[in-house]
């Protein structure tokens, strides 16, 4: 008995070894076949960085202001150049990752929950659950969807958690009606038979069998929308709502720059501006790769 | 432009298509690879040629080769192509887009696929014609009418106007084919073209692609899978395995001396009358299986499963007829509105007995096998089980109660009926899982002993669907029903998509586990020489009704009703 237990253990890790070689030949190969693949997946390294340690590492204080240090273009000691108050623009740059990325992350994690559950149960059962959802997801297509936001933020109050609130809700649709046609092609498909005919409820069939092959698009499909909620939110704070100055904010400084333009100083609102381009650029592009990556067809 | 070929008289005395050492390599990941090798073909006109062979043997990359439609990662490395004198690996694009479809032209296995689904069909037609300039545009439409005309479709004028989705599998076929012979071209390649197809309607296209390129005197290729069909229809056939072209006969010579060891192999799986299932498998291993145990258990006791008077009714108009129900008052729908796919029939399958249920698609035997399974509710009628009747317990309790693990069914696709994201072990132990009575943790021994039984390699057992074979899939199917040890097993098709040699294991495979177990079967097949192999009984249906049964060697050798008749004559009689 407990021979055989080794015997089966070392069976399973030489079939494992050589499926997680492939995974890793796979992405490599992937991104070989498209480098931009591999630059995009570099940006979202060096984006997350900043998001984790940014604040840690920044040469200046970015709420600091010095006056006397107004209005200078980039230079050695300021990389970025400052802005009106004199604060270091490159420190805010790097700082506002976090918060961006954060309103972001957390808008994008609420709405796959919410709408991808929702979805796939409307994908699944159909009739009236699909009716409600489709029909909800209609109603918030129905809009334009940066004015629907702007009107959440400010009915519900104007703070960073009802920002996070608003793109979830604008970005529901594209979530449920994802996972509504991936579910719905595999409600008949045979291995959810199979699984009804081995005794699994439909709950469990929903839970065990449908979610985790729909995952994989899912994943594509938060990889796209971050970028969107990432300029959803940089949007919204540029009108000013949501994020208040002074907090170092990429739709904030350009907001505040914007008037300089005019007068000659560029560098306020172009850095937070190329910041913000390159995180939404990073991110489709991201989408693509991981497309490549979980697409069975590409994987001959 | 196509000097060689507006000479008539130059191609004369030449073959019409002239295939010699063609190579052609695929790049892949895993380097390149040779799909098909060193190939010398020559078709004359007028003549119908086969090739014949298994998946992935090189029998379509062939001809995509022939055509130059491959797909990009292939390239044709070697050899020569030439079609009536003309070198068609030389040609420039523009001239072999030409030469498609006026000099050559191809169908294509699934005719709703190679259908435009949003142009009318005689459209379509006309569409070919106008692209080689082969009528005026005043009369393209007469000549799009006399094309349908023939092909046998009834009433052409208005089917002209019909849109593919409108038009049954057969009838696509037959567009399909008024589109490759609009242009009158000289070679016809027929790329599995009755593949998915009805035995009837298989024979009735089959027998309009003789006839109209005979009359025209065209050469066709015919590829295929089935020895027999193409032993049928063809004058010679050229055996291919694995890129490579194995023999090369006469389809007579074929079939009565076969040379090659592949061809024989092929020959011996192939169901056929007057054989038995040990027959299918190789010499070798035919001592190895043991014989169907003669004594048979005496069939007193109570039917395991009785069936009476079963009801299946769809609405004909789905949604729309509810809504409209709404805004007319108090209308209930009429009767002719409720499509019956099976209609009041009855029957009962005994304890360790295999009952054949067969028909044409449409028939209403998946219907029929889906209530049985209790995987969708009846409109009418009872299913007793073991004295019981579950035709009243809706589907979606059924599932969990304890009797599910009575009834189980091997799928037709074993691919589709395999969880992408589990391992073969899983998929087999989730039955286990919910409704086994083993401790979990014998679970995976259990998952074993059922890969032995079925004669799976226990070292798979980790791998995921996409890395096993069609025959390995099959397999874990298999495990995957008996694992709980049930009374009555559905098959549904169950090797209609494997090839014949895998097809006489798994074939055999099921009748090992029927005598080790003593399971009844419940065998769903549009195929009668499958059914004759495994089924002590048949049951014939056709429109929701059972039109005949009876013992399988009653039906298949003395047939009462017209339409077994007719069943048995469509399938393919190879010359013996």
């Amino acid at each position: 008995m407990n021979e055989s237990a080794t015997v089966i253990r070392q069976a399973a890790a030489v079939a494992e070894k050589p499926l997680r070689n492939s995974m890793l030949r796979h992405a490599r190969y992937v991104v070989s076949e498209n480098p931009v693949t591999g630059i995009a997946f570099a940006l979202f390294a060096l984006i997350a960085l900043c998001a984790l340690i940014g604040p840690y590492v920044v040469p200046h204080d970015p709420l600091a202001s010095d006056t006397a240090a107004a209005l200078k273009p980039p230079s050695l000691a300021h990389w970025f150049g400052t802005d009106q108050l004199g604060r270091d623009i490159f420190s805010r740059v790097i700082v506002a990752t976090r918060l961006d990325f954060f309103i972001a992350l957390s808008s994008v994690a609420l709405v796959f929950a919410a709408g991808g559950l929702a979805g796939v149960a409307a994908g699944y059962f159909g009739g009236w659950t699909d009716r409600l959802v489709s029909r909800t997801a209609d109603t918030i297509m129905a809009f334009p969807l940066f004015v629907l936001a702007m009107g959440i933020v400010a009915a519900l109050g104007n703070t960073v958690t009802n920002i996070v609130i608003a793109t979830a809700i604008i970005n529901f649709p594209l979530y449920a009606r994802v996972a509504r046609a991936e579910a719905n092609v595999r409600r008949e498909a045979g291995f959810v038979q199979a699984a009804r005919l081995s005794g699994n409820g439909e709950f469990r069939i929903l839970l065990t069998q449908i979610l985790p092959n729909i995952m994989p698009i899912m994943m594509v499909q938060i990889s796209l929308t971050m970028g969107y909620a990432i300029l959803n939110a940089a949007g919204l704070s540029f009108i000013g709502l949501g994020v208040r100055p002074p907090t170092p904010e990429w739709g904030i400084m350009v907001a505040e720059g914007a008037g300089n333009i005019i007068s000659g100083e560029w560098w306020i609102a172009l850095f937070p501006g190329v910041a913000l381009m390159l995180a939404v650029f990073c991110f489709n592009l991201l989408g693509d790769g991981l497309r490549d990556l979980v697409d069975p067809q590409r994987r001959t | 432009m196509l000097k060689g070929l507006t000479q008539p008289d130059k191609g004369k005395g030449l073959p019409l298509l002239d295939v010699k050492n063609l190579t052609v390599e695929f790049r892949t990941r895993r380097g390149i690879v040779r799909a098909v090798e060193h190939i010398n073909l020559t078709i004359e006109r007028g003549e119908t040629v086969g090739i014949v062979g298994e998946s992935g043997s090189g029998k379509s990359v062939t001809s995509y080769a022939v055509m130059r439609i491959l797909d990009p990662a292939g390239r044709v490395t070697g050899g020569s192509v030439s079609f009536s004198g003309f070198d068609l690996r030389a040609a420039s694009e523009s001239d072999m887009r030409e030469m498609r479809g006026r000099e050559m032209s191809m169908i294509f296995q699934s005719p709703r696929l190679a259908l435009n689904p949003i142009r009318k069909v005689g459209k379509q037609i006309e569409d070919v014609l106008l692209q080689h300039a082969q009528v005026d545009t005043g009369v393209v439409s007469e000549k799009a009418v006399e094309m349908l005309e023939l092909v046998r479709i009834a009433r052409p004028r208005e089917r002209y106007h019909a849109y593919p989705f409108e038009l049954s599998g057969g009838m696509c076929q037959r567009i399909v084919i008024a589109l490759a012979l609009a242009c009158k071209p000289q070679l016809l390649i027929a790329d599995e073209p009755t593949t998915g197809l009805d035995v009837t309607t298989q024979k009735a296209v089959m027998d309009l692609v003789v006839e109209l390129t005979r009359e025209r005197g065209m050469s066709t290729i015919l590829i295929t899978h089935d020895l027999g069909l193409a032993a049928t229809y063809c004058s010679r056939v050229a055996v291919m395995e694995k890129g490579k072209v194995v023999e090369l006969a006469g389809s007579e010579v074929i079939f009565r001396k076969p040379a090659h060891a592949y061809t024989r192999k092929l020959m011996r799986a192939t169901p056929r009358p007057g054989i038995s299932l040990r027959d299918l498998l190789p010499e070798n291993q035919t001592a190895k299986a043991k014989s169907p145990s003669p004594t048979r258990k005496t069939r007193t006791q109570m039917p395991l499963l009785v069936v009476d008077g079963l009801v299946k009714e769809y609405p004909r108009q789905g949604q729309g007829a509810s809504f409209a129900k709404l805004f007319s008052r108090n209308k209930p729908v009429p009767e002719s509105e409720v499509f019956r796919a099976v209609d009041g029939i009855g029957f009962s399958i005994a304890r360790g007995e295999s009952v054949g249920l067969v028909g044409e698609s449409g028939c209403g035997k998946s219907t029929t096998s889906m209530m049985v399974m209790r995987l969708i509710d009846k409109s009418a009628g009872s299913i007793v089980f073991d004295g019981q009747d579950i035709g009243e317990i809706p589907a979606r309790q059924f599932a969990t109660l304890p009797l599910r693990k009575c009834i189980q069914m091997v799928f037709q696709d074993p691919t589709d009926s395999l969880n992408p994201r589990f391992t073969a072990a899983r998929a087999i132990a989730d039955s286990l899982l919910r409704l086994g009575d083993i401790p979990h943790g014998q679970v995976r021994t259990r998952c074993e002993e059922l890969a032995r039984q079925v004669g799976l390699p226990v070292e798979l057992l980790d791998r995921f669907p996409h890395q096993l074979s069609g025959g390995q899939k099959a397999r874990v199917g298999i495990a995957r029903a008996i694992a709980l040890r049930p009374e009555l097993i559905i098959l549904d098709e169950p090797t209609a998509a494997l090839d014949v040699s895998v097809q006489a294991v798994v074939l055999n495979l099921l009748q090992d586990l029927k005598d080790s177990l003593g399971m009844s079967y419940l065998f769903v097949s549009h195929d009668l020489n499958v059914v004759r192999l495994l089924c002590d009984r048949v049951i014939v249906m056709r429109a929701g009704k059972i039109v005949e049964e009876g013992s399988t060697k009653r039906v298949l050798v003395k047939p009462q009703a017209d339409y077994t008749r007719e069943l048995l004559a469509a399938i393919p009689h190879p010359p013996l």
